[in-house]
């Protein structure tokens, strides 16, 4: 198993997160957040989208012999003296985990920012073994002292405000003074730092994740804003880096371009503060480095996407641009999504992973705005993916009885225009003269989803089928030139 | 952004189907003339074949048996005609767009389809991309905004032509709102399904069209418009909720969607 589910619960979690003022103040500044430094970011850039065909390229070429640059990966780490571990699921990745941590004796285990071991359930497993895990990224310190899992793929904390934080440090850290003043964001940034200076100092194992894993020269990367990621990688005894298969690139320069599109897409920085290459342990006569390098490669599910359309997904570098634009995410935050990868990203990749029985709801709770699409750096065609899940639903007959059954009956008369044109007159009549001459109804039985925040348009009586046919035979009557042929009796 | 590529030479007096779509059909019959009228003014020969729908609901909602059989009745129904136009970026999108997805593995339809998508175009960029339109000779006095709806904006580049047209009508000025190019939450049968965050949605739209100060908000999707005009209309907004072509073609008697009817002028619709 892997990581608490709740994706089945979705429309709940959502109403929830409607109905939470403080989630919804914070969810309201994404409008003039994320997006406006991501386009300012690729206007600034002439060759962005050019770069953008480029990532999307290189990912495509790499999923294509994915088997051959693995094993060029594998070999160049073992080279550098590191191990590759293969695990086939989130089980394996744990035990992995745990085993390299028990064979260094090791207590506290420091960890950088990662989503795959969000995936795994990592800190909850570790805990279980007897070990202390502590996450260094400060979004991921904050979620972790709230017993929570992140809200977005790159800013873990932001569901939360500056004040909720500042409570919970001082219920937390209650050896420091209570007088002390946490009133400004950057004072929580400092007390982070000095709780976890002593964290870093004792810290048996580092744990990071990867943004890249490049198979030319064994070496894996990491991108940060804090450069915790490097203390968490540098100090203690072994550096263990949890990756998925598809983070490979096969050479420094592909690593280098995709770089270019990633901050841009995320932040809209340039580039982020730190981007840092790690290959094998320190070796004799280097300053500092851990003492061994692994490197736990896991599938999850991820070879089952090969060779489908899902393949494409597959390309995603979790920049989280995608969210960013998505009206849905943005009205409901990433918890609601119910499992770790929330967004249009998540709304793909969750089904394949965990299943579409349970992740079932995400690929239908999108408008196909496109908007994602429209941003994403590698170009992946996530309405068109999400479709691909309707489509397997509808297929293994896992659609809702009521939406089957309503497409039954509009399609019933969809195929036939004679009969649909006189459904339409007389639903047309029928709902106007409902309507009583106000123009919209304040409630409708079979609308009630849309008619509890809204009111529904009433029609204007007539088809336009009707009136055409209409005005056409008027003017057959009449004798005139006829303006328009007439097809439409 | 997907731009369709003009035609060189497009007919003298082009042939045009009007694809009215399903929407309008039922809701607002008044934007089908209104099409038709600029259609005509613009030269256009305007047919309307018998038609139901495009098929996007069932396409959308996974069942490409159904999608596909509505698709090729409106390939058959359209097949004589130079040009297929709809009032809408969204159904025109699914057959510009998604027709040759539904056909690509059918070797008798592929072809077809493929033309049938070529030949398919939103109403204000045939008017002003084919036709070469730039004035519509109408004349509407106030204040309006204008939001893009997603499928015609990302599907099929609509962004500039609707500007450029409503540029031409005089009396009207044109104002932005912020983030004219976000979704208004409506999505097809999402905003029913997921009626609690599609109205939360529409709500920020509704907010953003309050901020521009604008009185009217026009869209090229009566879907989109008419999840606006009922959200508005719920918070009794006194903005107009109106399909761009209706502005286009001068139809100011007709009331805004949403709105009560106006007293009787014995004129019906605005045909």
């Amino acid at each position: 198993m892997t990581a608490a589910i709740t994706s089945p619960a979705f429309r709940e979690n959502a109403h929830q997160a409607l109905e939470d003022k403080q989630l919804q103040a914070v969810l309201g500044t994404m409008r003039t957040g994320f997006s406006v430094k991501r386009a300012e970011a690729a206007a600034a850039l002439p060759e962005f989208e050019a770069l953008r065909d480029s990532a999307r390229d290189i990912k495509n070429h790499t999923l294509a012999h994915l088997d051959l640059y693995l094993e060029q990966y594998e070999a160049k780490v073992t080279a550098s003296g590191g191990h590759v571990h293969y695990a086939r699921d989130a089980a394996e990745a744990r035990r992995i985990v745990a085993d390299i941590c028990r064979d260094l004796g090791a207590k506290t285990v420091t960890k950088g920012k990662s989503m795959i071991s969000e995936e795994i359930g990592l800190n909850d497993h570790l805990e279980r073994e007897g070990f202390t895990p502590v996450e260094t990224d400060l979004g991921e310190y904050i979620i972790q002292l709230r017993h929570e899992t992140p809200s977005h793929i790159i800013a873990p904390a932001f569901h939360l405000s500056a004040a909720q934080v500042e409570q919970d440090f001082r219920r937390v850290h209650t050896q420091l003074p209570p007088e002390r003043d946490l009133s400004e964001p950057v004072s929580l940034l400092n007390e982070a730092r000095q709780m976890l200076r002593q964290h870093f100092l004792a810290a048996d194992v580092g744990i990071t994740g990867a943004n890249f894993l490049i198979a030319e020269t064994g070496t894996s990367v990491i991108v940060t804003n804090e450069g915790n990621g490097d203390l968490t990688q540098t100090l203690p005894k072994a550096h263990i880096v949890l990756a998925s298969l598809e983070k490979l690139v096969p050479t420094l320069d592909d690593c280098a371009q995709m770089l270019r599109v990633l901050a841009r897409s995320a932040t809209g920085q340039d580039s982020s503060v730190y981007t840092t290459f790690s290959t094998g342990p320190r070796r004799a006569g280097d300053a500092d480095g851990p003492g061994a390098y692994h490197v736990v490669l896991l599938d999850n599910g991820r070879t089952g996407m090969l060779g489908t359309s899902f393949q494409e997904m597959l390309r995603c570098i979790r920049c989280g641009a995608c969210m960013n634009h998505c009206p849905v995410y943005q009205a409901v935050g990433g918890h609601a999504y119910g499992w770790t990868y929330p967004g249009p990203m998540g709304s793909v990749l969750t089904p394949s992973l965990i299943g579409v029985e349970k992740g079932g709801h995400l690929p239908n709770a999108s408008t196909f705005c496109g908007r994602c699409e429209s941003v994403c750096p590698v170009r992946i065609p996530l309405p068109k993916l999400m479709r691909h899940w309707r489509e397997k639903e509808f297929e293994r007959h896992l659609t809702p009885a009521t939406t089957r059954s309503g497409l039954a009956l509009w399609g019933f008369f969809a195929r036939r225009p004679w009969l649909y044109r006189q459904a339409t007159r007389l639903g047309a009549a029928t709902l106007a003269l409902a309507a009583r001459g106000r123009g919209k109804f304040a409630a409708l039985p079979f609308a009630s989803g849309w008619t509890q925040g809204r009111d529904f348009p009433a029609p204007e009586g007539r088809t336009f089928q009707a009136m055409w046919a209409a005005e056409a035979g008027k003017r057959r009557r009449a004798g005139g030139k006829p303006g328009a042929k007439e097809q439409n009796p | 952004m997907p731009q369709q590529t003009a035609p060189r030479n497009p007919p003298q007096q082009p042939r045009v189907g009007l694809f009215v779509t399903c929407l309008v059909d039922l809701m607002r019959p008044s934007v089908g003339f209104a099409a038709a009228k600029l259609l005509q003014d613009a030269g256009c020969h305007v047919e309307v074949p018998a038609q139901t729908c495009c098929g996007q609901p069932a396409f959308n909602s996974g069942d490409r048996a159904t999608a596909a059989d509505l698709a090729r009745a409106m390939i058959r129904a359209f097949s004589h005609l130079d040009y297929v136009v709809a009032p809408s970026g969204s159904c025109a999108g699914m057959v510009r767009r998604h027709y040759p997805e539904l056909f690509a593995d059918d070797p008798d339809l592929r072809g077809k389809a493929n033309a049938f998508a070529e030949k398919t175009w939103e109403l204000t960029s045939f008017l002003v991309d084919v036709m070469g339109v730039s004035d519509v000779n109408a004349s509407f006095d106030g204040v309006a905004t204008y939001h893009d709806s997603c499928a015609g904006l990302r599907e099929m580049g609509v962004q500039a032509q609707p500007r450029k047209l409503l540029g031409s009508v005089r009396g009207l000025k044109l104002v932005e709102m912020e983030g004219s190019d976000v979704c208004c939450g409506f999505g097809g049968t999402f905003a029913v399904k997921y009626g609690e965050i599609s109205n939360a949605i529409v709500s920020e739209k509704a907010a953003r069209i309050s901020e521009s100060g604008a009185p009217m908000v026009l869209a090229g999707d009566l879907g989109c418009l008419m999840n606006m005009a009922g959200k508005l209309s719920r918070q009794n907004s006194a903005t107009a909720v109106r399909h761009v072509a209706e502005v286009l073609a001068g139809m100011d008697d007709l009331p805004p969607i949403a709105a009560p009817a106006a007293p009787a002028t014995g004129k019906p619709g605005a045909a």
